[in-house]
Formats: structure tokens, C-alpha cells, sequence
């Protein structure tokens, strides 16, 4: 491991407990999250000078958050990438602090995605609002689900390398290992009426209903509400905080589409990870923990290839060894707080990852890594086989 | 109920649909450069020009990908049954998102690799909407 720059740091976080949460709009979420991670920090609401918002709350979001907040930030970052903005958001915070603009960065997510029923994964796809959009248009009529979006990449990854719908299960089966042991991921099975919240099977994912071919009911994530918030700030600030900093390494972000003659199999994080990794000095074998974006089995098989733990063509091969699990001895432990899979999803996760790898960093995970010491959070944002981004931070411990 | 449409005015898909009235499957080329840009645009996605030609497909390809589709929400899918949506790369070198039809089953009539060709599926405004069936 090279030697590296300490410049920016994770000092506080809080994720909202609940997963149903009816009569709570998104931008209480925000704000209650807000005010908890500034003070997990031992910061304060005026100490704030740098806001990030993936435009989930507030219209307008850099001047309308501001105002409920009651910030007059000197940095405002309203990055919308889906499901990936709060990596984008980590990566552009760090700058803007190693730049000198900024001490400490509030970055928010709000949603009631659940109270609100949104049909998100099987709903008819490309239902446009708004003004036309020439990708609408050539899309919509034809009844893509999110759901069977993701499957046409992993129908194709089975194609092209033999992956099997057994491979595939065994991220559920590890997430939900990890999820069982988190009292909040067992309240928001509960309160979403999974029909079971124990340990699950390979043979469970393979009995659950096909929701898009390839893909199984339990290989897709829930809908839920929730939200949080993270708080970055610089060396100096991070000193007097109350926490133990988690430092920012590296990032990468990356957009990928379809394309003629593309490989749909490859995501946008082998451009993302390559940067992020290089930036740090680290590799993908060195890291503890692996916060994946598990909105379905086959973003995180693929993401695994693509960040470099394995070889494009083998994650199927490299999930089915006895990793992935906490307790494992072989690297890396995936999705630690229960994931998109079991434990918390309302449309865009990628705070949470943020989130459950500063806490392994600091040691405060409910499936803690003895001694972890690298983690790496990778968020994907649209959708896998039209379009996406992805969004890679590399965090460390001292 | 009629599926979901393409809205207009759209200038980039317009002549697209316009195309699709006589059933003629459409894409663009560059001029400068000889990309093949599909969806249209008025520019190339290599070279920026903004010199692109139409050309008509023979409508004929290969299925990239596809899934199954057993739920969907959707008015106008949720009673079709289990239908396939897929990705099928057509010869003259563009990728177009449609659905396979004509396969009595489609959870066991379509793979990855097969030979399709165009079916075209009138709308109620004028326009078709190019589908694919087993060559």
C-alpha cells in the first residue's frame, strides 16, 4: 500500500431507522438526518458551508434546500445521477474542500417512495412526464420494466460467461445473511411484509417468483422509505470532531449506455474504479469491505468483475467461494448493513453505502469486519442496460 | 388499451416515425466519419458533424439480449402475459430496443443469438412500431 493523502473525511453519518414512514415528507427526512449526522459529528447546523442534493426533496434544489435548511452555503452541488449522486456528491465535496472552498460538506437524502406506492421497478418503463426526449421515444412502447432492464444485462453476463441463476443467488443469500443481524433491516422486512425475514437459501431465491427473466423476486431489491446524511469535512475540522474520521482516498464516476455494437455486460464502474483505486493507491484485492449498489444480484456480480476483485466473466465463479460473508476469511465482506436486498432501498441508495462502510471503518457495523481497514462504496445510478453512471470512493481508517 | 406512444414534436425521432408509416425501418449514418448513429440525432456521437444521412434497414438482425417481462404494472401490458423485451442488433449495424413476438412461449421460444426480422404493428395515430419475429 502506497502512502496516501489524508485531505477529506467522513465525521459524521446517520441513516433514518425507519423504512415505512407515512405522514413524513422527504424533506423532514432530509432535515432530521441532517441535524444527527451533524451532531454524530460534534458539529453544528451553522457550521455547514457546502451543500449537495440530488434534487429528491426541494424544486430548485440548490436555492430551495438551502432555504429550508436555513443554509447560505458557499458551495452548492445538485448532481442528479440516480441512484450513484452521493458518491458523485463524496468525490465533488473532497474536491471542493482540498480546493479550499469548502470545510464541511452536508450531503442528504430523503424519500418516501414506499408511502407514496411507487411502482418502481414494475411499472411500464419510460412513461415520459414533461417534454419528449428522442430516448422516450424509442423506448417507451415497449414495456421495459427497471426490472427486466436489469435482467436483459443479466441474460446476456449468462451468455457470454455461463453465469448461472444459482451464482446470481448467493448475493442474496450473503446479504441476507448480513441483513438478519441488523434490528432495523428485520423491522423494514417487517414493516414492507416480506413473507419471510430469517436467513434465506439459494434454493429459496430459485423457488421465489421469476419477476423478468433471469431474475428472481429475491434477487431484487425493496421499496422502501428512508433517507440520511453524511458529513465531510476537512483535516482540521475532522480533527476536533467526535469521531473518528474516515478518510476519502479516491473516487471515480463514469457514465455507460447502450451502444452500437457495445458490451452490456461491462458497467460503467470499470471506467469509475480504475480512477478511484488509482487515486488511492489501493487495489481491489486489498478491500475489506465491498458496498455494492445491490438493486438486483446482477449489478453487484458485474461491478465486482468490473472494480477489478475478479477477472470480467468470473464473478459468478468468484461469489459462489465462501466469501462475501462477514465472517469469511477471503476479502471482500458485501453489503454489510443487509443492503437494497434486505435492509434499505427508497430509490436511490447510494448514501448508504456511503454510510455502512464509514461504520465498518470506525468499527460500529452490526456485521463488523474484525480490523477492516479499506472500503470501497460503488453506486450506480439509472439504469444498467440503457443508460447509468457509476460513482466509486475508496474510504480508509486511520 | 394502446401502449405507451412516441410524443410529438420531437425533432430527433420525428423522421423515424414518419418512416415507420410505410413500415420502413430507418437509421442514420455520418457523412464525415461513417458512424452509424442510432437513436437518431441530429449530430454524429464520434465526430460531432452534424452531416447525417437516412438509410433504410432491411430489417433484419440478431437478438442481443432480452428478458421475459411477468409483471408489469402497466394498463397496457399487465394482460398481455409474459412478453419479451430484448435488444436485437440489426445487420447494418444498430441496436434497437423492441419486443419479440410471433413465438407461441416466449419464457421458452427466444434466445440469445437468434435470427429475427421486422413485424411491424400499426398504431391508432398512423405511426408503426417495428417488433421482431423468429427469421
Amino acid at each position: 500500500m502506497v502512502s496516501q493523502k489524508r485531505e477529506a473525511a467522513i465525521v459524521g453519518i446517520y441513516e433514518y431507522p425507519k423504512r415505512r414512514a407515512p405522514g413524513v415528507t422527504a424533506l423532514q427526512i432530509k432535515a432530521e438526518c441532517a441535524a444527527r449526522a451533524l451532531a454524530d459529528a460534534g458539529l453544528s447546523w451553522r457550521d455547514v458551508d457546502a451543500l449537495y442534493d440530488a434534487q429528491d426533496g426541494a424544486g430548485m434544489s440548490g436555492l430551495g434546500l438551502s432555504e429550508y435548511f436555513g443554509f447560505k452555503p458557499n458551495v452548492i452541488d445538485t448532481t442528479a445521477v440516480g441512484g450513484s449522486s452521493y458518491e458523485f456528491h463524496a468525490a465533488h465535496a473532497r474536491r471542493a474542500i482540498i480546493s479550499g472552498k469548502a470545510k464541511v460538506a452536508l450531503l442528504t437524502y430523503g424519500s418516501t417512495a414506499h408511502s407514496d406506492s411507487r411502482a418502481i421497478g414494475t411499472g411500464g418503463g419510460g412513461m415520459g412526464g414533461g417534454a419528449p426526449s428522442p430516448l422516450d421515444n424509442m423506448q417507451s412502447p415497449y414495456g421495459m420494466t427497471l426490472i427486466a432492464n436489469y435482467a436483459m444485462v443479466a441474460q446476456r453476463h449468462m451468455y457470454q460467461y455461463g453465469t448461472t441463476s444459482e451464482q446470481l443467488a448467493r448475493i442474496s443469500v450473503a446479504t441476507r445473511a448480513h441483513a438478519v443481524r441488523n434490528p432495523e433491516a428485520v423491522q423494514a422486512m417487517i414493516d414492507l411484509g416480506y413473507q419471510g425475514t430469517g436467513e434465506i437459501s439459494v434454493n429459496d431465491v430459485l423457488d421465489s417468483r421469476m419477476i423478468a427473466d433471469p431474475l428472481h423476486l429475491l434477487e431484487c431489491c425493496m421499496v422502501s422509505d428512508g433517507g440520511g446524511a453524511v458529513v465531510i469535512a476537512s483535516p482540521e475540522v475532522a480533527r476536533d470532531c467526535r469521531t473518528k474520521p474516515v478518510w476519502i482516498l479516491g473516487s471515480g464516476e463514469a457514465t455507460k449506455y447502450s451502444e452500437n455494437n457495445g458490451d452490456l455486460t461491462i458497467s460503467a464502474a470499470a471506467q469509475s474504479g480504475p480512477q478511484a483505486f488509482g487515486e488511492a493507491g489501493v487495489t481491489a484485492a486489498e478491500m475489506d469491505i465491498a458496498m455494492i449498489y445491490d438493486s438486483f444480484t446482477i449489478t453487484v456480480l458485474v461491478m465486482l468483475e468490473d472494480l477489478g476483485f475478479c477477472k470480467k466473466g468470473e464473478g459468478g465463479r468468484f461469489v459462489s467461494e465462501q466469501r462475501l460473508h462477514f465472517k469469511s476469511p477471503l476479502k471482500p465482506a458485501l453489503n454489510t448493513d443487509g443492503g437494497g436486498l434486505s435492509s434499505n432501498h427508497p430509490g436511490m441508495r447510494g448514501l448508504f453505502l456511503l454510510i455502512e462502510a464509514a461504520r465498518q471503518m470506525r468499527g460500529e457495523s452490526t456485521s463488523q469486519v474484525e480490523g477492516a481497514r479499506l472500503a470501497v462504496a460503488h453506486g450506480n445510478g439509472g439504469m444498467l442496460a440503457t443508460s447509468h453512471t457509476g460513482g466509486t470512493i475508496i474510504l480508509a481508517r486511520d | 388499451m394502446e401502449r405507451p406512444q412516441p410524443r410529438f414534436p420531437e425533432p430527433d425521432t420525428q423522421p423515424f416515425y414518419e418512416a415507420t408509416k410505410t413500415h420502413r425501418l430507418t437509421y442514420q449514418s455520418c457523412n464525415s466519419c461513417g458512424t452509424v448513429v442510432f437513436f437518431p440525432r441530429s449530430h454524429c456521437t464520434s465526430c460531432g458533424s452534424r452531416d447525417l444521412a437516412w438509410r433504410d434497414s432491411r430489417g433484419e438482425g440478431t437478438i442481443y439480449t432480452f428478458s421475459v417481462v411477468r409483471l408489469n404494472r402497466h394498463p397496457a401490458f399487465a394482460p398481455l402475459g409474459p412478453y419479451a423485451v430484448a435488444y436485437v442488433d440489426l445487420d447494418e449495424g444498430f441496436r434497437i430496443l423492441t419486443n419479440i413476438v410471433g413465438v407461441n412461449d416466449p419464457t421458452t421460444g427466444v434466445s440469445v443469438g437468434q435470427r429475427v426480422r421486422v413485424d411491424w404493428q400499426d398504431q391508432e395515430s398512423g405511426i408503426a412500431l417495428p417488433l421482431f419475429r423468429p427469421a
